[in-house]
């Protein structure tokens, strides 16, 4: 194959690139090019939807509750508003907060810095591709706004309700929920090429791929699923579209159509999604618990091959989520075993992660209580998935309150808990300076407490056969006995706990960007390299010299060595 | 605004050339976009035989001589790349031209084709096999407009002699536009 015209020859000596000229502010906040800033967009925009997905629950979950009251800043909420208020808690939460905040704000931040690069491969793409996204969520926040309201069809919008303004009666939010979410997979596979472009080539010199940390690994294979599985569902989103606006009858069963396509095209998006999240989720963690417990990540190959064996697997287990859609119930035995088979290799992982902390030195620090927090909740989340992946058992259960329970608890410890474990671990890097210890502590206890408090009692309630799209109990007797409407009260006590904690995150995030101490550059002595340039890295990173690489990135408590971290760039 | 080049952008640790590596990710996505299109239409295919009546009504005539256009069109990029490998950046370009040619044709085809058939009273909303016809060709001929503006703005840089490996990178996404609709006419107009 013929060099290109831009190959590596001329690189090396090519510090003529580096024009500090000063940026102006539109260049350097408002249109950047450079990684972090992108990742700090994209960050900050992803902590403002979650504003929007918390007060949905808030609101839905007050109207459970007390149901028919009027709630405070919401006010009384109709059957269409709370279908909206749950629909689009989902969508935002997952499309608009786990996404952007997991994968596109950290691997933006880290990817670059951790395999020693001055910035994304293409900078200008990676700009382009937070733009659409900022689009996305505006079309999505516009959505609730229009005549008629918000889309209210669930996050998985099944035709033909989603299919027809006559049966779900929001004409414009349904459309404009459909062309919000495809412009999202849009600058998520822009992203996404520009992940693993970078990882795959911009590598260090010297970096093997035993070499490169484990969350760029997992970003990068969370990328590459997204882009494996989102491709039919952009044609679903295509063909939903079209039944809605030109009133074909691709999902309409009226026309020919077949409804249940739609729950296939999805689910074969919809259940590697969940891995798509999860991945850099338990990167991050991996990360931390190697740092914090001063101890070589255990098993770094088995833990890589357990997220590429979660990945291929994840692609067969869709089928799990329409057991009782009218599927073959041959198709649903198969279905189950997949489903079973993928518990194997995400257990693996978090043995593995118990097991870098045996023997370890753990500092208790707020990244590692988060890290250990995510790793206890997920655990709950991970066992109760197993009943519902039996298809005889998920007959009774499929759609009640142990479903709403199960996959907060994967999801919760994933989007949040996660990401408390990347921020508070990276904060320094960010930002230059330090969060407050105490109030990081606080808001964890306060958070993982409540967070346990509010899902456990939905356990109880789906046992009980509490339907999730019920909109008031009170017209159902033999369900709204004392018992099971106090656990009900219960669970929303501890959401509104739940969001009490979060202001003293939001509290510390912005007093400590400004008023925190100042941070050093290797402030949790870390061996990878993006604690080896200043905090915070200047537009460049790594100055004129880039790094070189000699060795892993968790080398710690060598023997012979006075320093109990080793860093990847120090020659040997 | 400067165009700053990222030290990143020109390393190559995989080996491959960090655009053409993009390039064949972009690809991945591609394929499965279209792979979910036609899986979608071959599980209604097998479930309604009914599908091959409507298939009856397409212009075969005119898909097969869109057929032949589109890969005459990716013929003229493979000389086109042939001419960037050897250099020649003003011959690239002019090969380039002739694939647009190309492209405009199959597009004009297309649209004399559409336009008879909606006149018949086929149209996206007759049946779901017209749906299917008219989504899945529609997203391809959105490729085709896309792959001819791209390297519209590859001559550009082309007959300067600059940045000739584009030539070779929109080759390929040229030639899987044109390797989906191998797909897609004997699935759309010949199966019956």
């Amino acid at each position: 194959m013929n060099a290109p015209a831009h190959g590596h020859d001329h690189v090396h000596d090519d510090g003529g690139h580096h024009h500090h000229h000063e940026m102006t502010f539109v260049e350097k906040y408002i249109f950047p090019t450079d990684h972090k800033y992108i990742g700090k967009q994209y960050l900050l925009t992803g902590m403002l939807m979650a504003v929007f997905g918390g007060f949905f629950a808030y609101a839905f979950r007050m109207q459970l509750a007390w149901p028919g009251s009027d709630i405070p800043l919401f006010g009384h909420m109709s059957p269409a508003e709370y279908n909206a208020a749950v629909t689009n808690h989902g969508t935002i939460m997952i499309f608009w907060v786990a996404m952007p905040v997991l994968i596109a704000a950290f691997g933006n931040f880290l990817i670059p810095l951790m395999v020693g690069a001055d910035d994304m491969v293409f900078p200008r793409l990676n700009r382009l591709s937070y733009q659409i996204f900022l689009v996305s969520a505006i079309v999505i926040v516009a959505s609730l706004f229009v005549p008629g309201g918000g889309f209210g069809g669930a996050w998985t919008a099944y035709p033909p309700l989603s299919g027809d303004s006559a049966y779900n009666l929001t004409p414009l939010g349904s459309s404009l929920w459909l062309v919000a979410v495809a412009l999202e997979f849009v600058a998520f596979l822009v992203g996404g090429i520009n992940f693993i472009v970078t990882a795959m080539n911009a590598r260090a010199p010297g970096m093997k791929w035993t070499d490169v940390p484990m969350v760029v690994w997992m970003i990068c294979i969370a990328s590459i699923l997204f882009m494996a599985s989102v491709g039919p569902l952009m044609a679903g989103a295509v063909m939903l579209l079209f039944d809605q606006t030109l009133h074909t009858g691709f999902f309409d069963p009226r026309q020919g159509g077949d409804p249940i396509l739609w729950q296939h095209l999805f689910w074969f998006f919809g259940h590697p999604e969940v891995y798509v999240v999860l991945l850099p989720a338990t990167g991050m963690v991996a990360e931390v618990v190697a740092v914090h417990s001063r101890k070589k990540l255990f098993g770094y190959k088995t833990i890589l091959f357990t997220a590429v064996g979660t990945g291929v697997l994840s692609f067969f287990v869709w089928a799990h989520h329409q057991f009782i859609a009218g599927i073959d119930p041959r198709m649903a035995n198969i279905f189950t075993i997949t489903t079973v088979l993928i518990s194997i290799p995400i257990a693996e992982m978090m043995f593995l992660y118990i097991a870098t902390l045996y023997g370890g030195s753990i500092r208790f620090t707020t990244p590692m209580l988060w890290a250990l927090g995510f790793i206890f909740a997920f655990l709950i989340g991970g066992v109760t998935g197993i009943p519902l992946g039996a298809s005889g058992a998920d007959i009774y259960l499929h759609d009640s309150y142990f479903v709403i329970a199960h996959f907060h608890f994967t999801f919760f410890p994933i989007a949040f808990i996660g990401t408390f474990t990347g921020l508070t671990h990276w904060f320094p890097k960010m930002f230059g300076r330090m969060m407050n210890e105490t109030l990081g502590k606080i808001h964890f206890w306060g958070t993982i407490i409540a967070v346990h408090c509010l899902f456990l009692p939905m356990f109880v309630l789906g046992l009980a056969g509490h339907h999730r799209r019920i909109y008031d109990y009170t017209n159902f007797p033999e369900l709204s006995t004392p018992f099971l409407t106090n656990i009900g009260i219960f669970a929303t006590v501890s959401l509104l706990v739940l969001l009490a904690f979060q202001f003293v995150f939001v509290f510390n995030f912005f007093y400590s960007m400004f008023k925190g101490p100042v941070a050093e550059a290797n402030p949790w002595k870390a061996g990878s390299l993006e604690w080896q340039c200043p905090s915070p890295p200047p537009h460049g990173n790594f100055g004129e010299h880039l790094p070189t690489v000699y060795r892993g990135p968790y080398e710690y408590s060598v023997p012979g060595r006075d320093k109990d971290y080793w860093p990847q760039s120090e020659p040997a | 605004m400067a165009e700053f080049i990222p030290v990143a952008n020109t390393r190559s640790a995989s080996g491959v050339p960090t655009g053409k590596l993009a390039l064949y990710w972009l690809l991945c996505s591609e394929i499965v976009i279209f792979g979910g299109v036609l899986a979608s239409y071959l599980m209604h295919r097998l479930a309604h035989p009914e599908f091959g009546l409507q298939a009856a009504h397409t212009n075969v005539y005119a898909g097969t001589i869109n057929t032949f256009v589109l890969l005459t069109s990716s013929l003229m990029a493979v000389l086109a790349h042939s001419a960037a490998e050897h250099g020649d950046g003003k011959k690239a370009a002019k090969y380039l031209w002739f694939t647009i040619a190309g492209a405009l044709m199959f597009l004009c085809i297309k649209a004399a084709e559409w336009t008879s058939e909606i006149q018949h009273g086929y149209t996206i909303t007759s049946s779901p096999f017209w749906s299917f016809y008219y989504t899945a060709a529609g997203i391809h001929a959105s490729h085709v407009i896309a792959g001819a503006l791209v390297m519209l703005w590859v001559i550009q840089s082309a007959k300067k002699n600059k940045y000739l490996y584009r030539v070779e990178n929109v080759g390929l996404y040229w030639h899987f536009v044109d390797i989906v609709w191998i797909f897609l006419f004997p699935l759309l107009y010949i199966a019956k």
